[in-house]
């Protein structure tokens, strides 16, 4: 792919260029969408003019960048220069400069290249507050304003209710990877129709992971920079990952490597699992079910020498999954479709939901009546 | 007494008005009594040593957020030292981490050695009196939040030990009891400067708050729990202060956050749990200040700098910062 578009490429400014180098060296383990778009950007940006390029990118062109930059092997090294241009763009105050141009150039490629909305309307779930009995908090607060909020919803069986409904879309409609189970806890369910990840089925994953963090950070010379390199430069094989589809594989281990959190909370996973679905493949469907994470030890505890085995703080991760779900709103919301797009969380066992689409007036509350399939079918 | 309120918290979490129900204790208690900025931005690198340095230098600092480095400008506790004569037992600095180890001290020329606040860095202190318990304090010890992995290592261990004992009075087994009964590293930050002004009663104290920092984690229930807990100790704090003849009636304390937290909406980074894009909501923050001749209940729109602070404190405590970039903050002087 890139020396098919050599021309192309040579015209563009090196504060931008090894960003796009390292997203086509990327490109064989990418979901389609992603080739889809990497292939119509190269196509964009052959096709401009030379005035065209140095219009598109001139504030690019305008980055000042040290020698030792310049220098760096960043045709074999696009990442390390990526992450030393980031240091660099901060410590020279241009951050903001190249921000504004990393937007305008989005934005522009955003109306050339955009991929065409689903066929269907998108559907984002929300499942929250797994084990959760009674408790003193408002739930759904930030995503109140942007939908109708159900009092009297019938609980039983709905996690099997969503997952049909999912699995359906997915039968009537089948595209790769277009139709999304994403469980913070254990699988509810596997179908081939669906794409199924769960925390619980990574474990040998992490271990293998925070058991070669902490081999690396011994060795002499380790500092906080050369670890999260050598933590991005993990390939599956490397935590003993191995058959399957390698695209997933490849993408499940990003999850852990350049996650935050990821490796240590389940609501952290599961938030950041589907931040990275919903813009890396852009499915169509996307249930997310976030479960119980670990209690955080307060200091007493940690001080007392007593072993204790790991307990789960189910309200805390009631609060995670709560701002979880306002950003899986969010971040479906920036993909192509947005204005029919449907979304609905749940607040798992209990009679509370709240759905957001164009059948859903906003900031409302209804004390309608009925099972989640029926609440389905108001919403889609 | 300068407090940065840390690290990094979003004005939708604390002082905007869906974020008060998190720091009951400032709104009820310190607010009626303060002069409040509602804007002070940021300008700088938003790493946590670099911009703490930059507050405390009134310059914005560009050394390598993860080094054991000294500022490259003078701090505000150089200046003070050297302007008004104190001795290195008057300015201190508590703060979280190892990384934080060389914060009191510039390398620069006219300044820089011997000229500097003394730093106590009580998860150091703890390591030290710990060690050999058999507990499972690693994980307590990680130095900062965005790199969980890695601790700078520090060679001084013999030195935080006698610090303990000479300066503080306390003994490494008192120590360590107390320790066991505290819920968080800010907590032992706060135990610790109890001590200090008790015992060393210095007239220019720099303490830096990292609970909140948990964020990183993607915790959500986390970070809110950091934020409440800081709001609380900021209370005990200004208690403290009030309760011991040397500080009562004579102190001005200014608490402020390093910076703030990426917006929801910015798709380039992940709403509160970073703070990365340097967005608005990431550069923008919150200056509260309280003490004699500071006017009570104010609010001011204005927007200020982080840089603001040193210039501002040398007027506060009569010493000249020569190489601080800001302004001083015309309603606190």
């Amino acid at each position: 792919m890139a020396s098919n578009n050599i021309p192309a490429l040579r015209r563009l400014p090196l504060s931008f260029l090894p960003n796009l180098l390292r997203e086509i060296i990327e490109c064989d383990f990418k979901f389609p969408v992603e080739r889809v778009a990497l292939t119509r950007e190269l196509d964009h940006l052959g096709a401009l003019s030379d005035a065209q390029v140095a219009d598109l990118f001139g504030t690019f062109y305008r980055i000042k960048l040290s020698t030792q930059l310049e220098n760096l092997d960043w045709v074999n090294s696009p990442a390390q220069f990526v992450e030393q241009l980031s240091a660099h763009l901060w410590t020279t105050h241009q951050l903001d400069a190249f921000r504004t141009a990393a937007t305008t150039y989005a934005n522009e490629l955003n109306v050339v290249t955009a991929l065409d909305a689903p066929p269907l309307p998108r559907l984002g779930i929300s499942i929250i507050g797994q084990g959760v009995g009674s408790f003193d908090y408002v739930l759904f607060r930030k995503l109140r304003p942007h939908g109708t909020y159900f009092n009297r919803i019938k609980p039983e069986n709905g996690l099997r209710i969503l997952l049909d409904a999912v699995k359906a879309r997915a039968e009537v409609h089948p595209v790769p990877y277009g139709h999304w189970y994403i469980d913070g806890g254990e699988s509810a369910d596997s179908d081939s129709t669906l794409t199924c990840i769960s925390y619980a089925a990574l474990e040998p994953v992490r271990a293998a992971l925070l058991s070669r963090v902490h081999a690396e950070i011994e060795r002499p010379g380790m500092g906080p920079e050369v670890l999260r390199s050598t933590m991005a430069a993990l390939r599956p094989a490397d935590l003993g990952v191995s058959g399957g589809d390698e695209v997933l594989r490849r993408f499940q281990v990003r999850l852990l490597t350049e996650g935050s959190g990821t490796q240590l909370f389940s609501t952290s996973f599961a938030q950041w699992a589907a931040r990275e679905v919903l813009r890396r493949a852009q499915p169509v469907t996307l249930l997310v079910r976030f479960a119980p994470r670990q209690r955080q030890k307060p200091m007493d505890e940690l001080l007392s020498a007593v072993p204790a085995q790991p307990e789960a703080d189910v309200l805390g991760s009631l609060v995670d999954a709560d701002m979880g779900a306002y950003y899986n709103w969010l971040n479906q919301q920036r993909l192509p479709g947005a204005a029919q797009s449907r979304f609905l969380v749940w607040f798992e066992g209990h009679s509370s939901a709240l759905a957001i689409g164009p059948p859903m007036a906003r900031g409302t509350v209804s004390d309608s009546e009925g099972d989640l399939k029926k609440l389905l079918t108001w919403l889609l | 007494m300068v407090v940065t309120f840390g690290g990094g918290a979003r004005d939708q979490e604390t002082f905007a008005p869906e974020g008060q129900e998190n720091i009951p204790n400032m709104m009820r208690e310190l607010i009626p009594r303060a002069t409040f900025f509602t804007q002070v931005v940021n300008r700088g690198i938003l790493g946590h040593y670099v911009a703490t340095a930059s507050l405390a230098t009134g310059v914005y600092e560009t050394i390598n957020n993860f080094a054991v480095l000294p500022p490259e400008s003078p701090t505000a506790f150089e200046y003070y030292r050297k302007d008004r004569k104190r001795p290195s037992s008057d300015t201190w600095v508590v703060a979280p981490s190892n990384g934080f180890n060389r914060i009191g001290e510039s390398n620069h020329r006219s300044y820089g050695q011997g000229l500097g606040a003394r730093v106590i860095l009580p998860k150091y202190l703890l390591k030290a009196a710990m060690s050999g318990s058999g507990a499972d304090y690693e994980h307590l010890l990680r130095d900062n939040y965005e790199n969980p992995y890695y601790t700078p290592e520090l060679e001084n261990k013999e030195f935080e030990l006698e610090q303990l004992e000479t300066i503080l009075k306390l003994s490494a087994t008192d120590f360590r009891s107390h320790a066991r009964t505290l819920s968080s590293p800010d907590e032992l930050s706060l135990y610790i400067v109890r001590q200090l002004i008790r015992q060393v009663a210095p007239s220019f104290l720099w303490v830096t708050m990292h609970d909140i920092d948990v964020a990183h984690a993607g915790a959500y229930s986390l970070y809110i729990e950091g934020i409440r807990r800081t709001d609380r100790l900021c209370l005990e704090l200004w208690k403290l202060l009030e309760n011991e003849p040397e500080y009562s009636g004579k102190t001005t304390l200014l608490i402020l956050p390093d910076f703030g937290r990426d917006a929801d909406d910015d798709a380039g980074g992940n709403g509160f749990q970073h703070h990365r894009t340097g967005d608005a909501e990431a550069r923008t923050t919150w200056l509260m200040a309280i003490g004699p001749g500071i006017r009570e209940g104010v609010i001011y729109d204005r927007a200020v700098e982080s840089i603001d602070l040193v210039p501002t404190l040398g007027e506060i405590l009569k010493f000249s910062p020569s190489f601080a970039q800001g302004k001083p903050i015309s309603e606190l002087v």
